[in-house]
């Protein structure tokens, strides 16, 4: 299989191929994880650095485990246990780790550009696990591979993404991956959570969301951060709950056989409601195990043992 | 000055004070100009051969950075001078955002007495409000009489009206200019390029232009209303050339300058994350580039100053949003310009000696800008047909963050003279 990437900034520019190559691959491996030993041999000796300056439990651990279950060697350098709150620039962290043989870094940042920073300061291949409200792009393609999975192709799935697009590097990373892949994507949220200039991303911007649901195949429902209900740019929770919170009573008024996804974590009451994320036609947690699988063969692919 | 003699021979003067523009000598003794003219003959004096080269009148830089006190590890005044010499600069401003500002006569006569033997002038430029705070001003008498040739809380915008309204009123009555960064701290919040779809993109914080129009449409109010005069350092957007434009139109008594780079680049090369890229104002786009060069064209925009602002590895190459903003300037200026504007056929040599030359020293009020008898000898000679490239590494500067890295600039400064000293390039 031919694969053009050498790194995973993010999927802005990245091609079809390239995204059917890591589903098809994350496809595979998620047969491994239902065998009863979830292990493959593929990257013995490979050395693995998850490099996470900011907060992160979830992917952190999707990672971890997809690194231990392809047998690669795993270090995980968290903000808070290493020399970083000792005040060592990332420069001077990455050339020591670049010393002691690591083959591939895991970068959460809250900084976007950092996984292009730590490629130009080093020879790793660099994975973004997220890069500040830039992209996210392991989300994007496990969100991908769970509508695949559901509707057998993206290929004119109406995609409506909900919530604080300024911020999110989720809505950024699915708006070019889905795009990519035949999707029609739209965005919806308060106009204070939606960048003035949004020409670059080809979507229409939706303020009534409640005119709009019917339409759309799939409900991306992204989080709200806690410090944006209280920095000004929205009023409260509330207000944002009942304009643009997924609620039992929209639920209801969702097209025949379209889904729910969101992200995680959820705020259960705020973005969606208690039950919504519990519905029937919810993928959330579909979502989470396709996480593992697409970071296996993100991690595979890139590492170029993918050839062997 | 010097009690010797130097004789220019051959240069191609350039000296839009008098319109001169010819092959002449210039002859400089005791630090003053004494004479104009050819075939002058150097009687004991020291000769510099200028043939082919273009002999201005020295260039004054109205911004820059010096680091000194507190951020040497970045630039000192002595390592500043150096690269402004370089540059081609014979006098440069020193903005007071250091550690601590220089915001009481004390901290003036400390820059002046550092700069004492330095090859350039160096201008102190006090600070409008103690501490850079935006609340009480400073003692500008006091200031002005310890050698500070102008006011400035560069770096940051004077938030409040009433404190704007004085500051422009007292620096009036004290003689001295007040030199704005324009910038709405709260519209600026956490911004880091600026505000477009690309930034919306690159998911960074934008800098909008609101963010520097705002207080533009603001204190060109207040000057018009009190009548005082006012200084707009590095516009970067058409609404700043827009609005100077109209309130010079008006009799507004206003003055501006623009940095080379905002003359010649655009926002779109902070695509990768580059932290050379990363500065205050922001890169904009090219139809801001456009009008401004419109407004270099039509003087609504009077000078070009660089607003040299060295930075250490340790504050630069980080990640994109812990960087610092600015980019070193004084090195590339001269070059750049050529390059961009006068090979280009926008700017003609007289132009560019107006802009970095003759107008700033009439909005600061300080000698120079003019190769006539009697005034200062301060000189910059530059041959146009001596292509270099931008080495950071070669830089005079202490900093290497420059933004015309890998750029081939089509002229050398050979060398500035100060007072009638002589400072080669080698």
């Amino acid at each position: 299989m031919a694969f053009a990437l050498k790194h995973l900034f993010g999927l802005k520019g990245v091609s079809q191929e390239d995204i059917t190559t890591i589903l098809d691959t994350a496809a595979s491996f998620r047969e491994v994880l239902d065998r009863p030993i979830r292990m493959v041999p593929s990257l013995r000796g490979v050395a693995v650095l998850n490099l996470f300056y900011e907060d992160s439990t979830r992917t952190r651990i999707s990672f971890e485990l997809a690194e231990k279950r392809l047998s690669a060697e795993v270090t995980t350098f968290a903000k808070g246990s290493s020399s970083v709150s000792k005040g060592e620039s990332l420069r001077d962290t990455v050339r020591n780790i670049e010393a002691m043989k690591i083959d591939i870094i895991v970068s959460r940042n809250s900084s976007p550009g950092t996984p292009q920073f730590l490629a130009n300061h080093t020879k790793c291949r660099i994975i973004n696990a997220g890069d500040g409200s830039h992209e996210h792009p392991t989300q994007a393609l496990l969100d991908m591979m769970t509508l695949r999975n559901h509707f057998g192709t993206l290929e004119g799935l109406k995609i409506l993404i909900v919530g604080d697009i300024t911020h999110s590097r989720v809505a950024r990373s699915d708006i070019w991956g889905m795009k990519t892949m035949g999707a029609d994507v739209d965005v919806c949220g308060p106009s204070t959570l939606i960048p003035l200039h949004m020409d670059a991303f080809g979507v229409t911007v939706h303020h009534d969301f409640d005119e709009v649901i019917p339409e759309y195949d799939v409900l991306y429902m992204l989080r709200i951060q806690k410090e944006r209900q209280s920095g000004g740019l929205i009023p409260s929770s509330q207000e944002y709950t009942a304009t643009f919170g997924l609620t039992n009573e929209r639920v209801k008024r969702m097209k025949p056989g379209a889904v729910i996804m969101h992200p995680g974590p959820i705020n259960r009451g705020v973005e969606l409601d208690y039950r919504a994320a519990d519905a029937p036609n919810s993928l959330i947690l579909d979502q989470v195990t396709n996480g593992e699988a697409v970071r296996m063969a993100v991690l595979l692919l890139l590492s170029g043992r993918g050839e062997e | 000055m010097s009690k010797q003699s130097l004789l220019i021979k051959n240069g191609h003067i350039v000296d839009p004070s008098q319109d001169i523009h010819k092959i002449s000598d210039i002859l400089i003794t005791d630090g003053r100009i004494k004479k104009v003219g050819n075939d002058l003959k150097p009687n004991g004096a020291e000769v510099f051969d200028a043939t082919c080269m273009l002999v201005f009148p020295g260039l004054i830089d109205m911004h820059a950075h010096l680091r000194e006190p507190g951020g040497e590890e970045s630039e000192t005044i002595k390592t500043g001078c150096e690269s402004a010499a370089a540059g081609g600069f014979t006098a440069i401003c020193a903005m007071p955002n250091t550690t601590p500002p220089t915001d009481d006569a004390g901290r003036v006569r400390y820059i002046l007495e550092r700069a004492k033997g330095a090859k350039a002038r160096v201008y102190p430029i006090g600070a409008i409000t103690r501490g850079r705070n935006g609340k009480e001003l400073v003692e500008m008498h006091d200031m002005a009489e310890a050698g500070a040739a102008g006011f400035s809380d560069d770096g940051s915008g004077v938030a409040n009206a009433r404190i704007m309204l004085n500051a422009l009123r007292y620096a009036d009555m004290v003689g001295k200019p007040v030199l704005l960064h324009e910038e709405d701290a709260d519209l600026a919040y956490g911004g880091q390029m600026n505000e477009s779809a690309l930034s919306a993109e690159l998911g960074l914080k934008g800098l909008s232009r609101l963010t520097e129009d705002i207080p533009i449409l603001r204190d060109t109010a207040i000057a018009e209303y009190t009548g005082t005069r006012l200084h707009i350092t590095h516009v970067s957007t058409r609404g700043a050339v827009e609005i100077i434009r109209t309130a010079k139109n008006r009799g507004v008594k206003i003055t501006c300058d623009v940095t080379p780079h905002h003359l010649t680049l655009t926002e779109i090369l902070v695509e990768t994350f580059d932290t050379r890229y990363k500065m205050k104002p922001p890169l904009r786009t090219a139809d801001d580039v456009k009008v401004l060069i419109d407004g270099l064209r039509d003087s609504t925009i009077d000078a070009i100053a660089t607003d040299h602002a060295p930075h250490s590895p340790e504050n630069k190459e980080v990640e994109f949003v812990d960087a610092a903003f600015g980019v070193t300037g004084f090195e590339t200026a001269l070059g750049v310009i050529h390059r961009e504007l006068v090979s280009k056929g926008i700017l003609t040599w007289p132009d560019v000696v107006r802009k970095m030359s003759l107008e700033p020293s009439r909005i600061l009020g300080v000698e120079g800008g003019t190769l006539e008898i009697g005034s200062i000898g301060d000189v910059t000679i530059y041959n146009p047909d001596s292509s270099w490239n931008v080495d950071p590494r070669n830089m005079k500067s202490k900093s290497q963050n420059t933004a015309f890295f890998g750029w081939e600039l089509p002229g050398k400064v050979i060398a500035t003279v100060v007072g009638g000293v002589l400072f080669k390039n080698e």
